[in-house]
């Protein structure tokens, strides 16, 4: 269950979810799980006429790190190697464990995906630093943002608008050539890659309820990306 | 210098996501790689004349079938590698063209991007979902095969 909970948080596959809980049951042998996820909660029960456990799911992020954790200890349990003790002490401790890149090297990371991004899609040499600035800028300024206010919507709207000023500054100043290209490179930090993925393969195993809510999630981002742009590009 | 710096740029662009994604730092090297295989297919694919619809398509089963092996060899969820290989191939360009498109009231354009961009994501789902099919065929079959001998 709480495997379960993690790996919704980290925003792994529904049916990867469901998966896990059902192998870490059987393999301390109740014979017959049912669990039911969501991207907002999950349902588990010990047999069909069994009580039902409820979890919900309120904040939802993206970290590999920790579903890749939650898969090794899963294995570990299903080989026997972890009893239960063992394997819930161990799945508190990563649940508790906020691992993550430190900030500094996750904007170094969204400004050098910017730059790429810009000459991947045709642009030229000139528009790598611009592009590579205003796209971390732009992320650490969704990552300020979203400590201030809980909605994602909203951040990744101000990250793109601080894009797009960005953007368009550097072509007035003449540092930059392309303002498409620039705009391009920078945003793509932003775009919900993950949250496309995983709605096709959550659709793809069954799972309509979650890959249509992550799909709508993924539509929703995009479009606050948009309308961030939009805004900019409306008003100069 | 067009291929390689290309080549370059795209690992650079698929690590450097996998590390916003907060991927495990022992897989960033095969995410970078990832990326770097199908957005190469691609890029090779649409110079050659090809419409950027089925060479996304071509593009995704490539990251797809490398990710079934990388995730068989180093026994981690292959969602890591999925996400960060997919990234270059996700139509941002051409979904900022609708976009922009639309703020400029040019709706004739805008809804040609919008259709290109919808046909495209469709595009890298059904690349993705093409090599899962093939995993599952190959897996059942071997599978038989054991249960044969």
């Amino acid at each position: 269950m709480l495997a379960g909970k993690i790996m919704l948080e980290c925003s792994a596959e529904t049916y990867r979810v469901e998966d896990t809980m059902d192998r870490i049951a059987k393999a301390f042998g109740i014979e017959n799980p049912q669990s039911y996820a969501t991207p907002t909660g999950i349902n588990f029960s010990v047999d069909r006429a069994e009580a039902a456990n409820f979890m919900r799911i309120a904040k939802r992020t993206t970290d590999l790190y920790k579903i890749a954790e939650v898969n090794r200890i899963s294995r570990m349990i299903v080989a026997d190697e972890l009893s239960l003790e063992e394997a819930l002490k161990s799945l508190n401790k990563l649940d508790s464990n906020r691992y993550f890149y430190p900030n500094k090297v996750q904007i170094l990371a969204a400004a050098l995906v910017s730059g790429c991004f810009t000459i991947m899609f045709g642009g030229t040499w000139t528009d790598f630093l611009p592009a590579c600035i205003a796209g971390g800028i732009g992320f650490a300024g969704m990552l300020s943002v979203e400590r201030l206010v809980e909605i994602r919507f909203i951040a990744e709207f101000f990250a793109s608008l601080i894009i797009g000023l960005l953007a368009w500054g550097f072509i007035t100043t003449g540092l930059g050539l392309e303002l498409d290209k620039i705009i391009i490179g920078a945003v793509m930090p932003l775009v919900p890659g993950l949250h496309i993925t995983n709605a096709v393969r959550d659709l793809m195993a069954g799972h309509l309820v979650a890959g249509v809510s992550k799909g709508v999630e993924a539509t929703l981002t995009a479009f606050a990306i948009g309308a961030g742009i939009a805004a900019v590009l409306a008003f100069l | 210098m067009g291929i390689v710096a290309q080549l370059i740029t795209s690992f650079i662009a698929a690590a450097g996501f996998g590390i916003l994604f907060n991927a495990p730092r022992r897989s960033l090297i095969q995410c970078g790689f990832v990326g770097m295989a199908g957005w190469i297919l691609y890029f090779i694919l649409v110079q050659n004349g090809m419409d950027s619809v089925p060479a996304t398509v071509f593009g995704a089963m490539l990251v797809a079938v490398f990710s079934h092996i990388f995730a068989r060899v180093y026994k981690t969820p292959i969602i890591i590698f999925t996400v960060s290989g997919i990234i270059p191939l996700v139509p941002g360009g051409m979904a900022y063209e609708a976009m922009r498109s639309f703020v400029v009231n040019d709706y004739f354009n805008a809804v040609q991007y919008s259709a290109k961009v919808m046909l495209l994501a469709g595009g890298i789902a059904i690349g993705l979902m093409f090599s899962e099919v093939a995993n599952q065929i190959i897996r059942k079959v071997t599978l038989r095969v054991k249960k044969v001998s």
